[in-house]
C-alpha cells in the first residue's frame, strides 16, 4: 500500500456532483493518463480532468472516438500510467473490443460507464441501467469482469479509488457503472487526508530480464508486470498466448490462459463482493437494488415498514462478481426477492440464478429516463407481502 | 569438422527462438524488418527505449519477431495505443509497424488525427494492396482494375495517394519505398527513428501468395523486377502526383521533412504559458 501525492488530493469536506467526484476519486487514486470522446452525460468527468491534468502532473487527451480513447489508455497504462476512460451508452458499444484486449493482456485500467437510457442514442441526458449485461459480457470471448455500482456522489470518489485498486490487484480491467441520476447528482463529498487514502501500486517485477516470465502468473494467478524501457523486451498480444507472451494456436495454451483469466477472478469473488444491507435481520422480502434504484428502494423499503411488512434491501456495490453467495443464503429464510432495476430485466437473472427457487424472484422494471415512482416498488411490496 | 556461421548483424535484433515466421516465401515484409533492424543498428538508439506496436494483420506480425519491448494490438488501433504508450512514457522511441488495411482502412481515422496531432511516432506502413491475412479482399489501396477476392471483377474503387494523405494531415516526415529498394528503406527508417514527431515511411511490397498471383503477376522475384524497372525516385516530388496505378509507374523517394512541434511540445508550451508555475508537468 501506499499514499497519493499530497498536493494532488483535495482534501476537505465539498458540494460537488458524481461525475466531479468520480474524477476526484481518479485523481486521489494515482490516475495520471485519460483519454476521452465527448458523451452526455459523462463529460464532466474529463472536463474537469482536463483541466486538473496540468495542475497534478496528469496528462489528458481528446481522442476522435471511443475507440481510440478506450485503446490509447492501455497503451499509456503499458507505458507506466495510471489510467482511465469515461464514457456512455453508445461509446460503451464501442469501447467493447478494448475491454476485452485489456482483460486478455491483463493491462491495469479503470472504464467509467454513466449510462443512460438505450438502445442506440435512446435518452442521452437520462438515466437507466441497462448496460448492466454488457458489461459483464460485452466483449467476445470468455472472461471475467469486475464492475463497482455507486448510488451517490460520495462513492463516486470511494468507488473509483477501490476501481483503480482492484485493476492494479488483478490486472484486470474494472468497471465504474454510474447512472445518470448518480452522476449528476450532488451532495457532500468529503476527500479525505491523501495518507488516510490507500493505493494498491502496479505489480512490477523485481525479477531480472533473463528470469522473467511476463505472463507467467505468481500465486495468486496474477502476473507480474514488467515495466517498459526497462530491458525487458517482453510481448503484448490480444492473441492467445503462453507464458512468454507468444502467441500460440494450440488449444492446450488456450485451455490455460482462459482458465487462469477467468480463475483469477472467480477464485477471490468472495474478497471481492461487498453489499451494503438494512433491515434484513427480520426480513420476509429482500429489495435488491443498485446505483439509483437502491435509493428509490430504500424510500420503499421504509414506506413498507410502516405498513408492517417485513423488508430489508440488499445493495450490490460490488455488482460483478456478482453477490450471490449471500443471495444463497438469504433464498433459505425469505420469502421473496424484489429486483428494482432501470431495465427490463438483467441483474434479476442473476438473483433468480442464485435463489435457485428457494424463494420468488419479482422484478420491478422500468425503461430509464426517469426512477421508479416510489409507490410502483411499494405496490409490488404489498401484493408479494400478502 | 566445424562449420562455419557467418555472424548475421540483424539477429541481434529479431526474436530468434521464435522462428521460421509466418510470412509466405516472397512475401516483402520480412525483407522490411531486415531493413528496420539495419536502421536501428544506424541509428544508435538504446535499444531498451525501442517500442514497436503493431495491428493486426501480416504485417501486424512483426512486433512479435522484433527483440524490443513490442505490443500486437487490436486491428487498426496500434497508433492510438502508441499515442498513449507515447504520451505515458516520453523517453521511449515509439515505433508503429502495421499493414494498409490496418492502418488506412479500419485505422484510419485514427492515422489522420495522429498526424494533425503531430504526434511523436513513427509509422511504417507496409502497403501490399490487399488483405493478406484474411485471404486477399479489397482494400482502400487496392489499386483500380486490380482484382481481389472480394472485387472478383476488378476494383473499381479510388485507392488513396498515402503520402498525399499523411502530408496533408500533418506528418512532418513522409516516405515511399518498395522492398526492392532496400538500402533507401534502412536509410529513410534510421532518418525517420531520428525524427520528432509524426514520420509515415509507405513501403510497397508484394503479396505473392494474394495479390500477385490473383492478378497474375508472377512471384515475388518477378515483382522485385517490375519495382526495379518502372519505379522512378523524384525526392520532393509534390504529393499530390503520388497516385497508384495498376502496374503502372512508381514514383518513390522523400517527399516531406519538415519540422513542426509535437503534441508534447505544443502542450507544454501552451500549458506553460497559461499555467506558470501552476503546471505540473
Amino acid at each position: 500500500m501506499s499514499s497519493p501525492r499530497r498536493s494532488a488530493v483535495l482534501s476537505g469536506a465539498h458540494f460537488m456532483d458524481g461525475n466531479h467526484a468520480a474524477c476526484e476519486g481518479a485523481i486521489a487514486a494515482g490516475a495520471n493518463f485519460a483519454a476521452g470522446y465527448p458523451i452526455t452525460p459523462s463529460t464532466e468527468i474529463v472536463e474537469r480532468f482536463a483541466s486538473r491534468a496540468p495542475l497534478v502532473g496528469a496528462t489528458f487527451l481528446q481522442m476522435e472516438d471511443e475507440l481510440a480513447s478506450s485503446i490509447a489508455i492501455l497503451g499509456a497504462a503499458w507505458g507506466g500510467a495510471k489510467a482511465f476512460t469515461v464514457t456512455s451508452g453508445p461509446g460503451f458499444s464501442l469501447m467493447m473490443e478494448h475491454i476485452g484486449f485489456a482483460a486478455m493482456t491483463e493491462t491495469p485500467c479503470v472504464f467509467v460507464n454513466v449510462q443512460r437510457g438505450g438502445p442506440s442514442t435512446g435518452l442521452p441526458t437520462l438515466p437507466a441501467q441497462a448496460d448492466m449485461m454488457q458489461a459483464r459480457w460485452g466483449s467476445h470471448g470468455d472472461y471475467e469482469i469486475i464492475a463497482l455500482c455507486p448510488n451517490s456522489p460520495q462513492e463516486c470518489f470511494n468507488l473509483m479509488i477501490d476501481a483503480f485498486n482492484f485493476s492494479e490487484q488483478y490486472r484486470n480491467p474494472v468497471l465504474l457503472m454510474m447512472d445518470e441520476s448518480v452522476g449528476h447528482m450532488t451532495e457532500k463529498v468529503v476527500i479525505p487526508p491523501a495518507d488516510q487514502i490507500d493505493i494498491i501500486p502496479r505489480r512490477y517485477t523485481s525479477k531480472a530480464p533473463s528470469e522473467y516470465l511476463p505472463f507467467k502468473p505468481a500465486s495468486d494467478d496474477v502476473p507480474e508486470m514488467a515495466r517498459v524501457g526497462e530491458g525487458y523486451h517482453f510481448h503484448v498480444t490480444g492473441l492467445t498466448h503462453d507464458e512468454h507472451g507468444y502467441p500460440s494456436m494450440e488449444w492446450q495454451t488456450q485451455e490455460a490462459l482462459v482458465g487462469r483469466l477467468v480463475g483469477k477472478i472467480r477464485a477471490h469473488a468472495d474478497d471481492l463482493t461487498r453489499t451494503e444491507e438494512k433491515q434484513l435481520e427480520d426480513a420476509e422480502i429482500v429489495l435488491v437494488a443498485y446505483g439509483i434504484s437502491s435509493r428509490v428502494a430504500l424510500w420503499a423499503l421504509q414506506k413498507a415498514r410502516e405498513e408492517g411488512l417485513r423488508v430489508g434491501l440488499l445493495r450490490p456495490i460490488v455488482v460483478w462478481p456478482f453477490p450471490e453467495k449471500r443471495i444463497r443464503e438469504l433464498a433459505q429464510r425469505v420469502k421473496a426477492f424484489v429486483v428494482v432495476e432501470l431495465n427490463y430485466g438483467q441483474m434479476v437473472r442473476e438473483v433468480e440464478r442464485a435463489a435457485a427457487g428457494r424463494a420468488r424472484t419479482i422484478l420491478v422494471p422500468h425503461a430509464g429516463g426517469a426512477v421508479h415512482p416510489p409507490e410502483s416498488i411499494v405496490k409490488v411490496l404489498r401484493e408479494v407481502g400478502s | 569438422m566445424s562449420v562455419m556461421v557467418p555472424f548475421n548483424p540483424v539477429e541481434p535484433f529479431l526474436r530468434s527462438e521464435r522462428m521460421p515466421h509466418i510470412w509466405c516465401s516472397g512475401c516483402g515484409i520480412g525483407t522490411t524488418v531486415n531493413c528496420f533492424a539495419r536502421a536501428l543498428a544506424e541509428s544508435k538508439l538504446p535499444l531498451d527505449k525501442v517500442a514497436i506496436v503493431s495491428g493486426i494483420g501480416c504485417t501486424g506480425r512483426v512486433a512479435g519477431y522484433l527483440n524490443l519491448d513490442s505490443f500486437h494490438t487490436t486491428h487498426g488501433r496500434a497508433i492510438p495505443f502508441a499515442t498513449g504508450l507515447k504520451l505515458a512514457n516520453p523517453e521511449l522511441t515509439v515505433v508503429v509497424y502495421s499493414g494498409d488495411g490496418d492502418l488506412i482502412a479500419i485505422g484510419g481515422n485514427h492515422f489522420i488525427h495522429a498526424a494533425r496531432r503531430n504526434v511523436d511516432i513513427k509509422v511504417i506502413c507496409i502497403n501490399n494492396f490487399i488483405y493478406g491475412m484474411t485471404g486477399g479482399q479489397v482494400a482502400p489501396t487496392t489499386p483500380v482494375g486490380a482484382t481481389a477476392t472480394t472485387a472478383p471483377y476488378g476494383c473499381f474503387e479510388r485507392p488513396f495517394n498515402l503520402p498525399y494523405l499523411a502530408e496533408s494531415s500533418g506528418a512532418v516526415y513522409v516516405a515511399r519505398w518498395t522492398a526492392y529498394h532496400v538500402r533507401y528503406i534502412a536509410h529513410s527508417m534510421a532518418e525517420a527513428l531520428r525524427k520528432k514527431g509524426f514520420s509515415f515511411i509507405e513501403i510497397l511490397a508484394p503479396c505473392p501468395t494474394l495479390y500477385q498471383r490473383r492478378n497474375k503477376l508472377g512471384d515475388g522475384l518477378e515483382t522485385m523486377r517490375y519495382y526495379k524497372q518502372h519505379s522512378v525516385i523524384r525526392h520532393g516530388a509534390n504529393t499530390r502526383d503520388l497516385n497508384l496505378d495498376f502496374q503502372g509507374e512508381i514514383t518513390l523517394g522523400k517527399f516531406v521533412d519538415i519540422e513542426r512541434p509535437t503534441l508534447q511540445q505544443t502542450m507544454g508550451q501552451r500549458f506553460r504559458q497559461v499555467l506558470r508555475e501552476r503546471y505540473a508537468g
